[in-house]
């Protein structure tokens, strides 16, 4: 393994050496704790240990919801409330669970931008990037599907909107509906497969999750100023690194005690502010709410997903080219689904020979305008599909795919980037003076 | 004070967003008056009298039409609730009639030719008018507004609004306006946004040119309904407070329990996080020594 220099297990007395030979399970922890991390890492990279949080969060209050949760049409709604009301502490686990998912989307958002700003996308990492966006899109999954089982209005609504986008695919579109809903509409098959695959998603997130960790502990951690940790010897590795147990153990745990304080006080305080109301209504197929609306982790999918109207001109030239089969419904999915797969090409879109954000004087601006772009797009997937936020909308998922396919590819030939410090090392040495001046 | 700095936070942003969103057209939204309810913000209670003249109102006049079927009775003597003693709480019960003939023809065994026996109901009774949706989750089932710009910062700050709704609602019947014809069906209400409008209210476009629209329930509250025990005044306003914070406490019943629960560990969380800050900078003094003025 072509990872970064330094020490591993050596078992000493002759029961370490028994279980090791048969199972190397305490050389396997040693190496994980022990891992050399670049010492210039910033605050920026303490959402990895929030996301695992999370997901361990998830699952555990996940697992004791279940236990009192019925996946039945006529009894999931008042199950819930069943939760809230009779079971010892059912009002905080439930109130986690849901505003956990909040909490792992605000992390994973933070996190994929941090990746986006310091090129921690770039080779050798591609392969940590693309597990990473299969883990996002199972979480879209199981958050979508958790949401159903409430069986609220929005659950209801929400079900039918989004598993109606599979119906927009031409020829095939129908039969995949019905076979995803277990049925013509959302029914009872279709509560009882989501809770059914909204039990099992998770653990496939977090075998992802462990291959994740595998992929960038083989080529180790990027950093702020994306220069490699040097590799040449034990010695010069660790003047870059320090090891993860205890250092960044504890700046992460420092980190992820005051996010979880914070995430607390919602839970506590306003535990249904980043809910919706009409969700408090049992699921009535025969009355539509006013407006259909996602979860907030959403609406800047579901903004790029209403943006390509029929008046939009690219959309009539799909449809023209194809000859009607990419109608403006169909154009919409394909979009949405278009603007997560070109952030998970991103390791082949950028062409600039500089890895991270820090040294990029024109890319930097570019980049502001990418995180002020995902705030549109979310605050206009929560607004009426009307004037203006039709024009907002579209003009926001433009620069969206105009990010990742133009202006990237371009930046690294246009830009002329800042020379980044020759070593980690020195970074670090020009933010602080150490203590020991022979070190 | 707070309150001051609150209010110059939401006008600065209010201006803001005004500045800012000049060209956008606002979607018409009923106006909800703020109620500085007890049971609002971090440390909020739920007022135990207020409650209490929230069940009896609701058990005098909302529950002719109107059910709370996911509320336990036996919660009325929870704490953190109306809190009645137990010989209260068994005496409301008994009012609910479990064995009445009339209207129970489906517990009528015909074989037998008698009743099955039946126990003492645990919830309130639900009722199934088709006009009268049930109440239990209401006040977080409705919303007061949103904005400016659906950005959510009033909610943040006020609530989410559902009892000020209620109780909007309950104050807002006022006599049709001109443009209606007499026999248009229902009560006029400004505080209801779902309602139907006769056509003469409507503009060429199908647009409503009057604030509130027409609600089947009747106007239910009237001054001095109810005669509170503890001489409350009985005014359709404070009823109409007095009902939207009983009905929050049934549609989040362990709303005290919760802000504890959140209370202590924000508390514990914050001690362990200065405990964890100093470690940590203990920690990493030997490798960053001070920092340079950069």
């Amino acid at each position: 393994m072509a990872g970064i220099p330094h020490d591993h297990y050596e078992p000493k007395t002759g029961g370490q050496t028994w279980l090791y030979s048969r199972l190397p399970i305490v050389g396997l922890l040693y190496d994980t704790l022990t891992l050399p991390t670049p010492k210039n890492l910033n605050w920026m990279w303490i959402w990895g240990i929030v996301l695992t949080f999370c997901l361990a969060l998830q699952i555990v209050t996940g697992i004791v919801l279940a236990m009192h949760y019925t996946p039945h049409v006529d009894r999931a709604f008042a199950s819930v409330e069943h939760i809230t009301r009779n079971v010892n502490g059912g009002y905080m686990l439930r109130y986690l669970h849901a505003n956990g998912a909040s909490l792992f989307f605000i992390a994973v958002y933070l996190h994929i931008f941090r990746g986006l700003f310091y090129g921690s996308y770039k080779a050798p990492r591609e392969v940590t990037w693309i597990i990473g966006m299969l883990i996002y899109l199972a979480m879209m999954a199981t958050a979508f599907m958790g949401y159903v089982l409430p069986w609220g209005q929005m659950s209801f609504w929400g079900a039918t909107v989004i598993t109606g986008l599979f119906g927009a695919i031409p020829g095939i579109g129908e039969s995949l509906q019905t076979w995803l809903l277990g049925g013509p509409s959302v029914d009872n098959a279709t509560l009882n497969r989501f809770f059914s695959l909204h039990y099992l998603l998770p653990f496939v997130i977090a075998g992802l999750v462990a291959v994740h960790i595998w992929a960038f502990h083989t080529t180790g951690n990027n950093n702020p100023t994306g220069v490699e940790v040097r590799r040449t010897s034990k010695e010069e590795a660790q003047k870059d690194t320090l090891p993860f147990w205890p250092y960044f153990v504890m700046k992460d745990l420092f980190a992820l005690c005051v996010i979880v304080a914070i995430f607390f006080a919602i839970v506590g305080f306003m535990p249904n502010y980043l809910g919706h109301p009409d969700n408090y209504l049992e699921a009535n197929p025969l009355s539509t709410p006013a407006h259909i609306v996602p979860e907030w982790y959403f609406l800047p999918f579901y903004a790029i997903l209403r943006a390509f109207t029929a008046d939009v001109w690219v959309v009539q030239i799909a449809s023209f080219v194809s000859f009607g089969i990419i109608d403006a419904k169909f154009f919409g999915v394909l979009a949405m689904f278009g603007a997560i797969a070109v952030m998970a090409m991103v390791p082949w879109l950028d062409t600039s020979s500089v890895r991270s954000g820090r040294y990029r004087p024109m890319f930097k601006w570019w980049f502001a305008l990418l995180c002020i772009d995902f705030v549109v797009l979310t605050w206009c997937g929560a607004m009426p599909a009307e004037e203006p936020y039709a024009t907002i909308s579209l003009i926001a998922s433009a620069y969206w795919f105009a990010y990742f396919l133009v202006i990237l590819p371009l930046l690294g030939v246009i830009e002329k980037p800042l020379s980044p410090p020759a070593t980690i090392e020195d970074d670090f040495k020009a933010h602080y003076a150490a203590l020991n001046p022979a070190e | 004070m707070t309150m001051m700095i609150r209010k110059t936070a939401l006008t600065a942003i209010s201006a803001f967003a005004i500045l800012t969103g000049m060209a956008f057209a606002e979607t018409k939204e009923q106006h909800i008056e703020d109620v500085a309810f007890a049971h609002e913000g971090p440390f909020g209670k739920f007022d135990q009298n207020q409650l209490q003249r929230g069940l009896q109102i609701y058990t005098e006049v909302c529950s002719a039409c109107h059910g709370l079927k996911f509320v336990p009775i036996r919660s009325l003597a929870d704490e953190g609730g109306p809190h009645l003693p137990e010989d209260q709480v068994r005496a409301y019960a008994t009012a609910f009639p479990i064995n009445d003939e009339d209207s129970n023809r489906q517990l009528y065994d015909v074989e037998k030719g008698e009743f099955r026996t039946v126990s003492p109901t645990d919830n309130f009774p639900a009722h199934n008018l088709a006009a009268a949706p049930d109440l239990s989750l209401m006040a977080k089932a409705r919303a007061g507004f949103h904005g400016p710009y659906g950005s959510g910062i009033n909610q943040l700050f006020k609530g989410t609004g559902g009892p000020e709704y209620i109780a909007a609602l309950l104050n807002g019947y006022e006599d049709p306006p001109a443009c209606a014809p007499e026999d248009t069906e229902g009560y006029y209400n400004v505080a209801f946004p779902n309602g139907g409008v006769p056509d003469e209210c409507k503009d060429e476009a199908g647009h409503s040119t009057v604030p509130g629209t027409w609600i089947a329930m009747a106007p239910p509250l009237s001054d001095d309904q109810v005669t509170f025990a503890d001489g409350h005044e009985a005014t359709v306003h404070h009823m109409s407070e007095d009902v939207s914070s009983f009905l929050m406490w049934t549609a989040e019943p362990k709303m005290m329990a919760r802000k504890e629960a959140g209370f202590t560990a924000v508390l514990f969380l914050s001690v362990l996080s200065v405990l964890l800050y100093l470690t940590n900078k203990r920690l990493w003094a030997g490798v960053k020594g001070r920092k340079k003025d950069v």
